[in-house]
């Protein structure tokens, strides 16, 4: 075992000596560093996929970004914060990505978020919804794009709000998502509507809600209205389940994102009728921009746009925008271009990042669910903008640690 | 009381669906003894060409019960081809190994299923003629529940015909409790066990089949039902098909009123049942002595002293992997202390399974309670990181003495189902407790202390930490405890004879290598910067499991090829599109060619070398 | 001196049928003392209560004046008492001199040392244990490939290895060729000479029995009918009758030899 030591001691000493590393040579791309759960989630990750190579096809088609192309290095993080962490370094080092950007995880967000601050490189959280992300845990590096849990739960609140219903059951899914937005809802309906009275909460396990029994639990409790908040096979199993036992008849229903096409289509002509969601309209939006954006899409990828295309297709845009404001790539001015930076233009309208709390103000749809031409859609839906649904940033900065 | 039947009701129609793919679980173990992890895969295809079939016949009863039970007829053929060109070439593999090739095979069903109906969940139809509600004491019962609930039994009692009115069935049995007799009586074996795994995959295809009516098909059926299948299986005593259908009715009933009360309880309630259970009935409800433990096998080769050769061998390859950070860049530095962490888990895991006979569903739980108790050390309770880092394997030894006290009362595959239980518990308390552990937000801001915060230096606290960890337990596999422990295992009762309290050994063996998972949890935590529920989850402690048994458990140097290739691999194979189909296949290229292992093949290979020389 | 092991109304029942009744004896030191009765007469289950496997309804086991029941087989091993098994139990996945090292380590003690190399201890005196029973030349064999009379000679160097006041040796000829169980027995009976260890086994043979014990004790039914030489036993009218329902098969079995 000496030999061990001297072998372990022989390479400590050489640690001076070693090599600096290879300094990147001038390049003729800006390369922008992916990562997201794509076998893990593909459902929803596939449209986002489409949307960020969309966006970044006809930037490149229109010059590039600086008189350069950019070039996404996207890599799949198999659902394991761990791994993501891995890949971010080799794409920062390695690869030379000025950024990080993408996840859909709040939990890898949040380890990513954390690898941005200690490796000082920016990192746009294009997907996760968790409040942490930019107020608890918030810091420097992170922006995120897409509405929060909190924003998302605001807009139905004040919908909910001018409701009669005063008894409430909630169900959401067992996990930090579900219980942040549980927990904002109660706290924004509460505060529009003092007289409100929460009389269940149901907690299925991710991915295995035991839909009968959890429906059983709601229908006992006999709210007024029922705030949902599971998605994917476990609303479809909830929806089924539900509508078997007259759960939804004569009662309010408010659902969390359950308008996105992601969970809205796989309903089919089951979609139930009448409950206020947030998501997206896709083709029904008729603005220039959307219009423009939608022909490119559907030219492209033969089938409409989902909420996650138009998060792919803004992140970049996002992109765009900063490092044109920033007229560099490195991670210092970027920064500073981040902050207060505005989008004009984009599908859903302008937006901004904002600097004290690092959240986009993109906004999300709110209407109310049901079935047009035998096909699932949102029906009587506006546009909340995502300003309007966030503390102001003096208060939000209190949310966020000391620097 | 309307109300309570209704939730009876809801409970036994879960119950159908679970008995269902718990009993073709049974089954194949029973007789094969293969732990298949692709039974999961089995009841997602099954559910995905149901939902393809019933749908193309839409509307009529004929076509949705035809479809039924052609999608689960196909599924049994799927299980045909698996056994007959895979399993069948390995059964006389070491115990467990087949699992590894069910593994890949989980991996390339996943693509392959992704592949042929894309990504988006599908609803499929509700069944014809049984698409409403009925009301009884004026609750609202699905007639499609009450179907179910009389094709659950109507199951176990076609089985329970099978297996005891036709000759075939007789000796399913008599495989299932005595395996040697089955070669006595002169019957075809490769018959039998692919008659078996035939009937096992039809009824995890039925399952899925079954399911259409009732919930969207989607890529995560596979995972979300293997847990709770084997669950199922393991309380109702392996190879047994009332077992397990006595457990499904038990944990689905349970479940349905238990969230009742405590709506969160859904995460963890069956791991607890099943804990419960083999605390106190160590072979399950239903199960015999004997049930446990797979097929008999060839024992092991004596430990050899390492040769000179293989010395200098080893040395240089240290040596290299010490300077390694000189030649390469920094993230190549950081996969490599992936791979040292990866290593010394596998490592502590084969000492447990390997040296000690204690194979582990769940050794995860000790290298994230070492992951989470560095965590907190520093983010909670203000130690640097050396302190955090000292303190913290001792937190997993701690848990691993508690947990490990049960376990080793066990043996075979109730022992491994227990550590699950542990973990999946210490998982679940980990993901609920939020204002303690961060729930599954986790712990942020675990990154090494200022000194050791570049990658290289932290490059060579990890090379200290797990190369050491690695040489100390090879060191106690040559040692007196570590010969016990073998001891132990090859034969308890000569263990006994020589005055050794072989439980009390087994506890410590368990603890040791607890206590170095945790320390492999350690440097995971302050590599990663951030400490996530994942950490104890089911699928590291599988990754783990993969690679002793792909690295081959017989060999003390096993685990090391193992973890070494599994950690390369995946991070070479997932920047292709198709991965898990190209992983799987990997997988099964390496079981099918080394059926003992990489270290059997590459001893295989050192040794052809020599002879070619000589 | 005083008797080495002494048992005392030693009864057993299971399930209302009582398979050991009242049974009573001792044995004296470098005493071969055999323990024989036909199928079901409670040897076994004799057996299995002095090596602390099972524990009896009543009586009394004292080694050297101490108590043995309720003590757990590795303590009574501990205490100076040795054992081979029926169907042999070695460590398949080691050499056959680390099979005897292990009992040898276990015997020093130190089980649970994690930094010693288990193979380099006690390799003399291992040695010389299989010189005893001339397995020396076999030593570095895996222990899994040995024949069975082999593992039968290596258990007996197990079980000497502590040097035993008492050696319990269950069926020790079991499944061996009958050229091969006279020569173990021999093997045995010089040791337990040269040693002074005193022995007590059961046997189905009774030409091992009758060639080597100096005693032989006689259950039926779990009750202790004779107890004798080998001489007293053959022309003891009752053995001749329960046991084998006429004199003819010792004359047979005799004559065999």
């Amino acid at each position: 075992m000496t030999l061990f030591r001297r072998t372990v001691l022989g390479a400590l000493a050489a640690l001076p000596l070693a090599a600096l590393p290879l300094t990147a040579s001038a390049q003729e791309t800006i390369v922008l560093g992916e990562v997201n759960s794509y076998t893990r989630l593909p459902a929803f990750l596939e449209p986002y996929k489409k949307g960020w190579e969309l966006a970044v096809e006809q930037i490149n088609a229109e010059g590039g970004v600086l008189g350069k192309q950019l070039e996404v290095i996207s890599r799949d993080d198999t659902g394991d914060p761990a791994t993501a962490i891995r890949i971010a370094e080799e794409l920062v080092s390695k690869d030379g990505a000025v950024l990080i950007f993408g996840t859909f995880l709040s939990n890898i967000g949040l380890a990513v978020a954390d690898f941005a601050k200690q490796k000082q490189v920016l990192f746009l959280a294009s997907e996760p919804l968790s409040d942490a992300l930019v107020w608890s845990s918030g810091n420097k590096y992170t922006y995120r794009l897409r509405p929060s849990t909190h924003m998302q739960a605001a807009m139905l609140a004040e919908q909910a709000a001018k409701l009669d219903a005063v008894t409430w059951a909630t169900v959401a899914p067992n996990y930090a998502y579900g219980q942040d937005a549980v927990e904002a809802f109660k706290r924004e309906l509460t505060k529009l509507k003092p007289d409100v009275e929460f009389v269940e909460e149901q907690w299925p396990p991710v991915f295995k809600i035991d839909a009968g029994s959890t429906v059983r639990a709601l229908e006992q409790s006999k709210p007024d209205a029922i705030y949902n908040v599971t998605f994917g096979g476990d609303l479809a199993k909830f929806v089924r389940e539900g509508s078997l036992r007259y759960l939804f008849e004569d009662r309010d229903v408010v659902s969390l994102l359950t308008g996105e096409p992601e969970y809205l289509d796989p309903l089919g002509n089951e979609t139930p009728e009448g409950w206020i969601v947030t998501g997206y309209p896709s083709m029904a939006i008729d603005t220039e921009a959307h219009d423009a954006f939608e022909t490119a899409y559907m030219e492209k990828w033969g089938e409409k746009p989902k909420t996650g295309s138009i998060v792919g297709y803004n992140s970049i845009l996002s992109i765009k925008a900063a490092l044109e404001k920033a007229g560099a790539t490195d991670t210092e001015a970027l920064l500073q271009a981040m902050e207060g930076l505005e989008v004009p233009s984009s599908p859903t309208g302008p937006f901004m990042f904002r600097a004290a709390d690092h959240q986009s103000t993109m906004g999300a749809y709110v209407g109310k669910t049901g079935l047009v031409d035998g096909e699932p859609a949102m029906i009587d839906w506006f546009y909340a903008d995502g300003a309007d649904y966030l503390p102001s940033e003096e208060e939000a900065a209190k949310l966020r640690p000391a620097e | 009381m309307g109300f309570y039947l209704a939730q009876l009701l809801t409970g036994l129609a879960n119950a159908s669906s679970l008995f269902l793919i718990a009993s073709g679980l049974s089954i194949i173990f029973g007789v094969t003894r293969i732990v298949n992890f692709a039974h999961g895969s089995f009841y997602m295809v099954g559910a995905y060409m149901s939902y393809t079939l019933v749908t193309l016949w839409s509307g009529s009863i004929l076509g949705y019960w035809g479809g039924v039970i052609l999608a689960a007829a196909a599924v049994g053929l799927i299980g045909l081809v698996i056994e007959m060109t895979i399993l069948r070439r390995i059964y006389r593999a070491p115990e467990l190994f087949q699992l590894v090739a069910t593994f890949g095979v989980v991996l390339i069903f996943q693509d392959l299923t992704q592949a042929v109906w894309g990504a988006e969940d599908l609803l499929g139809p509700r069944a014809p003629g049984l698409d409403s509600a009925v009301r009884i004491f004026g609750e609202p019962i699905p007639e499609y529940d009450l179907a179910l609930i009389a094709i659950g039994p109507a199951v176990l009692l076609a089985i329970w015909l099978v297996f005891h009115r036709t000759r075939w069935g007789v000796l399913v049995r008599a495989a299932t409790q005595d395996r040697e007799m089955v070669g006595a009586l002169g019957v075809n074996q490769a018959w039998l066990f692919s008659a078996a795994f035939v009937l096992g995959a039809f009824l995890a295809g039925l399952g899925g089949a079954l399911q259409i009516p009732r919930e969207a098909v989607s890529l995560q059926m596979d995972l979300s039902i293997i847990g709770e299948a084997f669950v199922v299986v393991v309380i109702g005593g392996m190879g047994s098909v009332t077992g397990a259908f006595v457990a499904a009715v038990l944990i689905s009933v349970l479940n349905a009123f238990a969230i009742l009360i405590f709506p969160q309880v859904s995460i963890v309630l069956p791991f607890v049942v099943m804990a419960v259970v083999l605390i106190v009935r160590p072979y399950g409800l239903f199960g015999k002595p004997g049930s446990e433990h797979g097929a008999p096998v060839e024992p092991e080769q004596p430990l050899t002293l390492m040769g000179q050769k293989g010395l200098m061998v080893m040395i240089a390859a240290v040596f290299v992997l010490a300077l390694s950070p000189l030649a390469v860049a920094d993230f190549t530095t950081i996969l490599l202390v992936d791979v040292m962490v990866a290593t010394l888990f596998a490592v502590s895991l084969h000492f447990m399974m390997g040296v000690g006979g204690m194979v582990s569903f769940g050794h995860a739980a000790y290298f994230g309670v070492g992951a989470y108790a560095a965590a907190m050390g520093v983010k909670y309770f203000g130690l640097g990181m050396v302190p955090s880092m000292a303190l913290a394997p001792f937190c997993a030894a701690a848990a691993a003495l508690f947990f490990g006290w049960f376990c080793v009362r066990l043996s075979g595959v109730y022992l491994a189902m227990l550590t699950l239980a542990a973990a999946q518990i210490l998982w679940g308390v980990t993901f609920q407790w939020q204002d303690f552990t961060g729930g599954d937000d986790g712990i942020l801001g675990v990154w090494p202390a200022q000194w050791a915060s570049s990658d290289r230096v932290y490059f060579y606290i990890a090379f200290v930490l797990c190369i050491g960890g690695i040489w100390l337990l090879r060191r106690a596999a040559h040692s007196p405890f570590g010969y016990t422990l073998r001891g132990v295992r090859d034969s308890r009762t000569r263990a006994e004879a020589i005055g050794v309290d072989t439980r009390f050994h087994q506890w410590m063996g368990f603890t040791l290598a607890g206590t170095l998972a945790g320390l492999a949890g350690v440097v995971f935590a302050f590599s990663k910067g951030s400490v996530f529920p994942d950490t104890l989850g089911i699928a590291l402690s599988i990754d783990g499991l993969i690679m002793v048994l792909l690295g081959g458990i017989h060999a003390l140097a096993g685990p090391i090829y193992g973890a070494v290739a599994f950690v390369m691999i995946e991070d070479w194979v997932t920047r292709l599109d198709y991965w898990r189909f190209i992983f799987g296949a990997i997988i099964l290229v390496v079981v099918l060619l080394a059926p003992d292992g990489i270290a059997g093949g590459v001893h295989r290979l050192v040794r052809m070398i020599r002879g070619g020389k000589a | 001196m005083s008797a080495v092991l002494e048992v005392q109304g030693l009864s057993k029942s299971f399930g209302g049928v009582q398979a050991v009744d009242d049974v009573s004896f001792t044995v004296e030191p470098g005493e071969f003392l055999a323990l024989i009765g036909p199928n079901g007469a409670g040897k076994t289950t004799c057996f299995n209560m002095l090596n602390g496997y099972l524990r009896p309804d009543a009586g009394s086991v004292k080694l050297r004046g101490q108590e043995l029941i309720g003590t757990p087989p590795r303590k009574i091993w501990r205490m100076g008492v040795g054992r081979t098994f029926q169907i042999t139990e070695t460590f398949l996945s080691m050499t056959v001199r680390e099979n005897v090292q292990m009992a040898l380590i276990s015997h020093h003690r130190r089980i649970y040392d994690i930094f010693s190399r288990a193979t380099r201890l006690y390799v003399d005196e291992a040695n010389a244990l299989l010189d005893l029973v001339s397995m020396r030349d076999q030593s570095a064999r895996p222990c899994s490939e040995l024949a069975y009379g082999d593992l039968k000679r290596l258990e007996l160097a197990i079980a000497l290895a502590h040097r035993p006041a008492l050696l319990l040796m269950d069926e020790p000829t079991a499944g061996m060729a009958p050229s091969e169980r006279i020569a173990l027995m021999a093997l045995t009976a010089g040791i337990v000479e040269r040693e002074g260890v005193s022995v007590v086994f059961t046997e189905h043979d009774m030409d091992v029995v009758f060639a080597h014990a100096h005693r032989i004790l006689v259950l039926n039914r779990g009750m202790l009918i004779a107890e004798g030489s080998g001489a007293e036993i053959r022309a003891n009218p009752t053995v001749q009758e329960v046991y084998l329902g006429g004199g003819t098969v010792f004359q047979k079995e005799a004559d065999h030899a």
